[in-house]
């Protein structure tokens, strides 16, 4: 049977921009992957969701500032569970400066408001080792 | 075989990856399914497993994250599996059950799992039965399976739980559509959710007058409850429903009764499968499809009498 990466999609925190995180995770249904998506969640929350639904990739939506505190946070939490082969995306608006230090701090790959959906799509599916 | 075998002991221990991993396993499919479930069906049994359904939008996954947050208040441990459906054309799914879940409890202890109707090998009774299982063995009291309620997926359920809740909302519909639906034959206990909205007054008499007129067959007479899930009404009403409904079951030996009606359901479906596939690849190897395909497009043999024909032919093997 074929393999369906599993995606926990969430809005970090009390973001309210729903929008593009419901649109991304819409195109990623309709490349065949299985979206769990939780709406507006804390960092705690989400990394429960994540190994319960057996996640491969966690996708992570940030329009309201909070990405420096609340992103690595998910990262650490995920590794303190040992479950650091999840890899964590971020997407939304994020000052460019602000990405290195991300990817620094675990995060696997950054979109902005501009990258093509074909762009996302491929990085998540390229991030999961298929067995 | 070394690496599945710690995840059933560390499963039945309760943790949480490793239950997360079997679900994932079974769920695909993969070799190593028939050994877990061998392994995990003699540790199964004593959980109690409440089957959650009804339309799109009546309001399951407000409900059953009330009434997990209530069984967990009472110290049970609870199982969650919520299927939703997927898409026809890409096979990918967008399962929204836990959006509605609130944050837990440190003391609480949950498991949810999302499932998608569509992935699953031999049906969705096949998978809800098995990923149930897992949680029952791993220690899980309550297990609760949310689907939604159109076409066959609510007989799936039925067949999988002890207590079955199908949930209505005011506008449902009036006694006509109550009478056509699959879903009212089912039913253990009637929710009308949504009750602060006019109608539900309406919805809930047209049940209690579809249930009137069968009142005689039945022994068990389903209750209809009204709650409004979001503002947090009529849940405790249907929580001692869920329990009067067990207590009921568990007067001679009914509730044994049903479940052996089940596994004797379950022990066919699986029968007829194993023949199906022990029968197709007998069949397949010999391509005769392929060969009759050209015959029936070319309209020289009719599909019903090549069928005939494929079967005398592996009978007389």
């Amino acid at each position: 049977m074929e393999r369906k990466i599993r995606v926990v999609m969430a809005k970090l925190g009390l973001d309210i921009h729903w929008r593009g995180v419901y649109l991304v995770s819409q195109f990623l249904k309709d490349a065949g992957m299985e979206v769990i998506y939780l709406g507006n969640k804390f960092p705690e929350q989400i990394v429960e969701a994540a190994i319960e639904e057996d996640a491969d990739v966690v996708g992570l939506s940030t329009l309201g500032g909070n990405h420096l505190a609340l992103g690595p946070k998910v990262v650490n939490l995920l590794k303190k569970k040992g479950m650091d082969k999840i890899k964590v995306f971020m997407g939304g608006v994020i000052p460019p400066k602000h990405i290195p230090l991300l990817k620094k701090k675990g995060i696997y790959e950054i979109y902005g408001p501009d990258t093509p959906m074909e762009v996302i799509i491929k990085g998540i599916s390229d991030s999961v080792s298929v067995n | 075989m070394v690496e599945i075998d710690r995840l059933i002991s560390e499963s039945l221990k309760g943790d949480k990856h490793a239950v997360a991993r079997l679900i994932s396993i079974v769920e695909r499919g993969l070799e190593p399914t028939p050994y877990i479930l061998e392994k995990i069906y003699p540790h199964s049994g004593s959980a109690y497993y409440i089957g959650v359904t009804g339309p799109p939008g009546s309001g399951k996954s407000t409900i059953v994250d009330k009434l997990v947050k209530l069984f967990c208040n009472n110290h049970y441990s609870v199982g969650v599996i919520a299927v939703d459906p997927c898409s026809p054309f890409s096979g990918g799914a967008l399962l929204g059950d836990r959006i509605r879940m609130n944050k837990r409890q440190k003391e609480w202890d949950v498991f949810f799992r999302s499932m998608s109707a569509g992935r699953v090998m031999g049906g969705l009774a096949r998978t809800t039965k098995e990923s149930s299982r897992i949680l029952d063995a791993s220690g899980k009291q309550i297990i609760i399976i949310e689907t939604v309620g159109v076409g066959q997926s609510e007989l799936d359920i039925a067949q999988a739980t002890d207590t079955v809740i199908v949930i209505l909302t005011p506008e449902s519909g009036d006694n006509v559509q109550l009478m056509k639906a699959g879903l009212m034959e089912i039913a253990d206990l009637f929710v009308v959710n949504k009750a602060d909205r006019p109608g539900a007054e309406n919805i809930s008499l047209s049940i209690e007058a579809m249930l009137d007129r069968q009142r005689g067959k039945m022994e068990w007479k389903p209750p209809v409850i009204l709650t409004s899930a979001s503002l947090d009404r009529g849940i405790d009403d249907l929580y001692e429903e869920i329990w009067r409904h067990s207590r009921y079951l568990k007067q001679d030996d009914k509730l044994k009764n049903r479940r052996k009606t089940q596994l004797k359901d379950e022990l066919k479906q699986r029968i007829e499968s194993e023949i199906l596939n022990v029968l197709w690849q007998k069949i397949h190897g010999n391509a005769v499809i392929d060969d009759l395909m050209d015959d029936i497009w070319e309209q020289r043999i009719d599909p019903q009498t090549a069928a005939s024909k494929v079967v005398r032919n592996w009978l007389k093997d």
